[in-house]
């Protein structure tokens, strides 16, 4: 592992001491991978703001103490509490205090108050081909794939560190030729009902997860005009059941143009030919009940786009839901929201907005045994059961809708037949 | 006899706990130490003072987070054996390092030498990865 002149003048402490704990940081785990130099990056985002104990808010006010300061432009995920809507989370008072300090230690940083695993539909946008250094798996796995800028899947810890130091090892999906894929994944012969439908596409990330292993994945047959939000929710899909940082969609994604370029130029090592009965097991691997009880419904992983909430609207279509019901997204959307004068007919419609955070980092959800919520996101399928102790089923956003209204579970399951 | 690569150093015993993949945020208690995925074996037992075996890292990137507070409260492991490094967990131990808080050694093992660890037996991890059965 080899600095650079400047690198290891900040090091040395030139910078003070928070850059200079950075720099050890980055220099061990770029150690750790085998990374032989680090790299110049041109943007991040931090995971690490959401708290999971104590531990993480000192670390962060560590850095606040030794004068950090993040040196390129940095962006926030979502945080362990509803910074607009006082009493949404329902954290104890150590806790919600220690979460509090957190996120202001991170936005004492430098970093902007995005509050999102969105990003990437708040303006965050690298250019395809940029370094930059990116925290939050769903974010990792669309700012490869779909932005086709270049970070590794970085952790909490990792993120800040790397936006201080505006470095990041150069390893993994920073180097080209890591970046190819592997694995053809033929989607050919799909129903297409099937491929234009919203819900498949979270199944799919689903699947592929847990098939891929380390390998990166390119998806053959798949509609040209398949639009960011299903891409989003394959990727987070993808990332929560595997570690995905990246996949290609052929003749979609930036580094798919054709199967020459997405595969580097070598025939695939493996292929696999998606069948209906493969995606129909994957999709009853998202629900972890087969029982017809429901108590609450949640949406939004990763947050929800104006489109998204707009399409809810759409099959709503006037009726309110008869459940505890929740929008989970992030305050550019809600600004959205607010331009367009929706946000009255999503409390006319009884759904509650939660913003900066979501149901399944932060207790939020009715306190109720043995209760079961219904979502469309194949992210908060699969944290529902471990973070929230609610069973999941997972529907379609026309499942939502029905059932909402409906006051129960509905659920059309011909297309997975 | 099987040998582990070092990846962060040190040396520990304890009772192997063998899970196949996990993701420690999602997966992992923070306060307790606590498996809490239903899917995953040993669903229910603590990690903490235990020798880890994880054949497949998987998931968020909050792990090393949830790795971090784990070794500040001390309920993590005694090791952890990663059946392919994974960065994610290695950071949670190097910035308990820069904390002052106790650290933990990480080492690789290749998936298909992991299967000559008997869950559940008593080993120890010297500071060159050399794995032992500890007698009883």
């Amino acid at each position: 592992m080899q600095l650079s002149m400047d690198e290891r003048a900040a090091l040395d402490g030139r910078d003070g001491p928070a850059a200079a704990l950075a720099m050890r940081v980055l220099a061990q785990t770029a150690r750790m991978m085998g990374a032989e130099r680090l790299i110049a990056i041109e943007s991040a985002h931090i995971d690490g703001c959401l708290y999971h104990g104590d531990s993480g808010t000192l670390f962060a006010e560590r850095l606040v103490e030794g004068a950090g300061r993040a040196g390129v432009p940095t962006t926030l995920n979502v945080g362990a509490l509803d910074l607009l809507h006082a009493g949404r989370v329902k954290l104890d008072a150590h806790k919600a205090a220690m979460a509090r300090r957190m996120m202001d230690a991170y936005v004492a940083l430098g970093c902007q108050p995005t509050w999102t695993c969105a990003p990437y539909q708040a303006g965050h946008r690298p250019r395809t081909g940029a370094h930059v250094a990116w925290g939050e798996s769903n974010a990792v796995a669309f700012c490869n794939s779909v932005l086709g800028a270049r970070t590794e899947r970085y952790g909490d810890l990792l993120d800040i560190c790397a936006a201080i130091a505006a470095r990041a090892p150069d390893y993994g999906l920073h180097r080209e030729a890591n970046r190819h894929a592997t694995l053809l994944v033929d989607c050919t012969g799909l129903d297409p009902h099937l491929l234009a439908e919203d819900a498949l596409y979270p199944v799919l990330g689903a699947w592929l997860g847990r098939v891929a292993g380390g390998r990166i994945a390119a998806f053959a047959g798949v509609p040209r005009d398949t639009s960011e939000d299903r891409l989003k929710a394959l990727g987070a899909a993808a990332a929560s059941s595997g570690a995905i940082g990246l996949f290609h969609v052929i003749g979609v994604t930036p580094e798919a143009p054709d199967n020459a370029t997405t595969f580097g130029g070598v025939p695939p090592a493996e292929t696999i030919t998606l069948s209906g009965a493969m995606l129909r097991e994957s999709y009853d691997r998202l629900s972890t009940t087969s029982g017809a009880r429901l108590d609450a419904i949640a949406i939004g992983s990763p947050h929800l786009s104006l489109d998204e909430v707009r399409r809810l609207l759409a099959l709503l279509n006037g009726r309110k839901s008869r459940l505890p019901f929740y929008a989970c997204t992030g305050r550019h959307t809600l600004s959205a929201l607010e331009r367009d004068g929706l946000l009255g007919k999503l409390s006319d419609a009884n759904i509650t907005l939660v913003a900066d955070t979501c149901v399944v980092v932060a207790p939020i959800l009715p306190d109720i045994a043995d209760a079961t919520l219904l979502t469309n996101s194949g992210k908060f399928a699969h944290y529902t059961r471990p973070n929230t102790g609610y069973d999941v089923v997972f529907g379609s956003l026309s499942d939502v809708a029905e059932s909402a209204a409906a006051g129960c579970l509905v659920r059309d399951q011909s297309l997975w037949s | 006899m099987v040998v582990a690569r070092v990846i962060l150093p040190g040396a520990a015993s304890g009772r192997a706990l063998k899970v196949a993949a996990l993701s420690f945020w999602g997966g992992v208690d923070p306060d307790t130490g606590t498996l809490t995925d239903p899917s995953v074996a040993h669903h229910g037992e603590c990690i903490a003072g235990r020798v880890l075996f994880v054949a497949e890292p998987r998931g968020s990137s909050s792990s090393s987070a949830v790795m971090l507070e784990l070794l500040r409260n001390g309920h993590a492991p005694a090791a952890i054996v990663l059946g392919r490094v994974d960065a994610i967990l290695g950071l949670g131990i190097v910035v308990a390092r820069e904390m002052g808080w106790p650290a933990i050694p990480l080492y690789e093992l290749a998936q298909q030498e992991m299967s000559a660890i008997d869950d559940g037996a008593d080993i120890g991890i010297d500071a060159d990865g050399r794995l032992s059965r500890l007698r009883t």
